[in-house]
């Protein structure tokens, strides 16, 4: 044993098992508001999800020869299942949910050596495999009624989740898609909008959109809660949705009929989800200051660019890889200044009078 | 009432800034129980190197008697301390004994047997106010007066500096952001004099303007003795500062004071600042006012496993068995013996050692609040260590180096001016030893660097020997070569006398003479 024991002699920081549990915990209610507005199918497909994950890690860490445990105890996989479940089609079928799950832990974050390593957040890297791979099977949305009373049932449920899938009489397109398909045969921003977008109700989860995204006050409010819990900072979400609305904003000023106002932005698909629990992702996200400043504005433009004139009419997953993969050169030329020093490194001179 | 003479833009930007963390303090109960004097040890261990530089040489025998502040070692070097007598008493011997160092090895030390009397050397009293600055820096090295926050820095070499460059500001450190030490703050509330009239001996020392004593708001009671004490003079202030760790540290400290940043390859007197502790300005005030040598001290002892932790005035040289035997044992064993704060100090390995010049506390720590269950995890890149660092490092990267080996790369990103203060293991959520890391890196730079030295002290040396050896060889042959020509000389000299004696036409022998002497 070695005799000599390092200062400092106290430890004062939450564990990484207690921080994933807080998260989690921020995401209760917005996960409880998509399983309450999309039924029974939409627990099936989380649990199946979370379990996918949770089995890749296991796998994973055997064969490197580690303990399974420890790796499942800090919460790691169980959040990866859980925010790629809250990003798909609520009522898509159980191997969309398996697939995304292996394919998060097992290629994006193993492969690249584990917790810590990965180059991009598992679960949108998994989204948009998904979303190439089964374009019809992601796309597929649900009316943003509550379900009826015959699919509501447990076992009604099972059928759409593990056998036939979507019933075409309850799919409905998504507010972006609908704009974007709207746009795409000429039809005038303010007739396509007409009866579509009624911001409370859209904010609330009234809207046609993945399982967890939906709820976008939830969302806002669970993210608020970790902010407050200093489990997150505020600069990448508020960076983000200032690098949504802005642009946003600034075009609905310029060319009212042509672009989305600011809020419907804010409000639609997974940016919230994304400014507040997948931007936020430690291990993917720059860690210094000014870093984090860039990339939740880089997040938040790339949505909004790729949202208004790309060819998919949601770009939240594709902006956040995107950053993603400027993360670590982020990190890089923004270091902070050293304390006497000026930025290029050299010492700051000495201030002789007399 | 805040800090004085910075702009408001100053003020917004330091309130930005969101370094360093917030440990529980434990500062209580201890902080607001009475100060006790501890009574005299049976025998005191008095360490030659209680400082920073050269250790201290002996000028005592064994068997002789010694009065209380009477001169047992004396300074070697710039910068060193003399060691002084704590009571009076019969000198054991000289020889090793186990010393407060992270190592646990011992060290030389002088032990004393007190005989109880308790007999001081004749005391000489003065008004500092008729000394002139140099002479009270002297007197201060005398005393053998080192900087009493625990980096132990020989307190008149920093008196000394306002002979070379101009000081303005003195700031006094009574911020104490190390959790559970509060000697500061009670010496602070029960002494707040002393430390007022240390802060002016050392003005006038080293001729500076002004004197802000810092104390972090944790401390109402210190604050509020001090500005009682402070009220006659206007150029001692009292300020309030934030509680976070390491705000203590010197360059914070001035930064939040004087608005103003100590250059990363100089010192605080390159912007006109000198720091000192309240302790050290404490024990200026007795060593110039009433003529003692620093031979005693304040030391917390705390921790979960202490029965009645308080602050006890402390002989130097006491060991620290003595400490927790006053405050009633321990009343469970404990996880770790602490000599300081817990976030700088160290660890020691046994309750033999002595108190000296730097111990600020001595904590007895339970498990649950040394709480290093955990291994270390993987990095998750959280950044908390990048928010926590108070100069602006980004730990995670330069432990990441370290741990490759890259210590080049490790020294770009600014290892040295790391200030091992910690923070970063303390914030981190994975539980990585960040700045034993750093701590290794700069060991392991230092050795190399001291190896490098080594191997060019004896490049040079070879050289220098091998040119020698050449020199000599070649002044051999020259010599040679020359003797050899004078024999051929005085040889054809011979001949030539010789031929001119008997025939003639023996000019030959003059180019041969030549070409001999040619390879010289």
């Amino acid at each position: 044993m070695n005799p000599i024991i390092s200062s400092p002699h106290a430890h004062g920081a939450r564990p990484v098992g207690r921080v994933m549990l807080l998260v989690m915990l921020a995401l209760v209610p917005a996960t409880l508001g998509g399983f309450w507005r999309f039924g029974w199918p939409a627990v099936y497909l989380w649990c199946v999800t979370v379990l996918a994950c949770l089995f890749a890690e296991a796998v994973c860490v055997r064969l490197a020869e580690r303990p399974a445990r420890s790796a499942l105890a800090d919460g790691s996989a169980l959040l990866t299942g859980w925010l790629l479940a809250l990003s798909l089609p609520p009522w898509a079928p159980w191997w969309v949910g398996a697939v995304g799950g292996a394919f998060a832990i097992v290629v994006v974050k193993h492969a690249f050596g584990g917790l810590g390593q990965n180059l991009f957040n598992p679960a949108m890297a998994a989204r948009v495999m998904l979303l190439i791979s089964f374009p019809v099977e992601m796309t597929q949305w649900l009316a943003p009624q509550l379900p009826d009373a015959g699919l509501a049932t447990a076992l009604a449920g099972l059928g759409v989740t593990f056998g036939a899938g979507l019933p075409d009489a309850v799919s409905s397109a998504s507010l972006l898609g609908h704009v974007k398909a709207e746009a795409s045969r000429g039809v005038a921003l303010g007739q396509a909008l007409a009866g579509q977008w009624d911001p409370l109700a859209a904010g609330l989860g009234a809207r046609a959109g993945s399982l967890g995204e939906t709820s976008a006050w939830l969302l806002a409010a669970g993210g608020l809660f970790l902010v407050a819990k200093r489990v997150i900072g505020l600069r990448i979400p508020a960076a983000f949705l200032l690098g949504v609305a802005a642009p946003a904003a600034l075009a609905q000023f310029l060319a009212p009929d042509h672009y989305l106002p600011p809020l419907a932005h804010l409000l639609s698909g997974g940016v919230m989800l994304a400014a507040f629990f997948i931007a936020t992702d430690y291990v993917t996200s720059p860690s210094t200051p000014l870093g984090q400043w860039i990339f939740g504005l880089g997040c938040g433009l790339l949505t909004w660019i790729i949202r208004t004139w790309g060819a998919y009419p949601e770009g939240v997953a594709f902006a956040v890889l995107l950053m993603n993969a400027a993360a670590p050169l982020i990190d890089h030329t923004t270091r902070p200044r050293i304390f006497g020093r000026r930025r290029d490194g050299r010492s700051l001179a000495a201030a002789r009078r007399g | 009432m805040c800090s004085p003479t910075i702009s408001p833009l100053v003020r917004v930007k330091r309130l930005l800034q969101r370094w360093g963390a917030h440990p529980e303090g434990h500062k209580r109960p201890s902080a607001d129980t009475a100060l006790a004097v501890l009574p005299l040890a049976p025998r005191l261990v008095l360490p030659l190197s209680q400082h920073i530089g050269a250790p201290a040489r002996p000028v005592v025998a064994a068997g002789q008697r010694v009065l209380r502040g009477e001169l047992l070692a004396t300074a070697q070097g710039n910068i060193s301390a003399p060691i002084h007598a704590p009571t009076s008493g019969v000198i054991l011997g000289i020889g090793e004994a186990a010393v407060p160092h992270p190592s646990g090895l011992g060290g030389p030390a002088i032990v004393l047997e007190p005989d109880g009397a308790d007999e001081s050397v004749p005391l000489d009293e003065c008004d500092p106010f008729t000394l002139d600055p140099a002479e009270i820096a002297r007197r201060v090295a005398a005393a053998g007066i080192v900087g009493m926050g625990g980096a132990t820095f020989p307190a008149a070499v920093k008196l000394a500096l306002g002979q070379h460059q101009p000081i303005e500001t003195l700031i006094l450190n009574g911020g104490e952001c190390e959790p559970y030490l509060s000697c500061d703050d009670r010496l602070m509330r029960d002494r707040p004099d002393s430390v007022i009239d240390g802060a002016r001996i050392i003005l006038r020392a080293i001729g500076g303007r002004r004197a802000l004593i810092g104390v972090e708001n944790n401390k109402p009671e210190a604050i509020a003795a001090l500005r009682t004490a402070a009220a006659a003079f206007a150029e001692v202030q009292v300020v309030a500062l934030p509680s976070r760790y390491p705000m203590g540290s010197e360059k914070q400290l001035i930064t939040w004071l004087t608005g103003r940043e100590v250059p990363a390859e100089g010192r605080s007197a390159d912007i006109g600042v000198v720091v000192h502790n309240v302790g050290t300005a404490s024990a200026i005030h007795r060593a110039i006012r009433y003529g003692e040598a620093l031979t005693r001290r304040i030391v917390t002892v705390a921790g979960g496993a202490v029965r009645t932790p308080r602050n006890l005035e402390v002989r130097i040289g006491t060991p620290l068995s003595a400490l927790i035997e006053f405050c009633g044992g321990l009343t469970t064993e404990p996880a770790r013996l602490v000599m300081g704060g817990p976030m700088m100090g160290i660890a020691i390995g046994s309750l033999d050692i002595p108190v000296i010049k730097g111990s600020g506390g001595l904590l007895a720590l339970t498990a649950a609040e040394v709480s290093d269950t955990a291994a270390a995890g993987p990095c998750i890149r959280c950044g908390a260590c990048v928010g926590a660092c108070p100069i602006g490092l980004m730990p995670l990267d330069m432990a990441a180096l370290i741990r490759a080996g890259e210590l080049k790369g490790a020294v770009a990103v600014g290892l040295k001016d790391c200030i091992g203060c910690g923070t970063c293991s303390y914030v981190c959520p994975s539980s990585i030893p960040l700045v034993q890391f750093f701590n290794h890196a700069k060991g392991e730079l230092a050795a190399r660097e001291r190896a490098r030295m080594k191997q060019a002290a004896i490049k040079e040396l070879v050289e220098a020997r091998s040119a020698r050896l050449e020199r000599e060889a070649r002044e051999k042959a020259a010599a040679a070569a020359r003797r050899k020509a004078e024999r051929e000389r005085a040889k054809a000299a011979a001949a030539a006398a010789a031929q001119a004696a008997s025939a003639p036409g023996a000019t030959s022998a003059t180019p041969n003479v030549a070409r001999e002497e040619t390879p010289a």
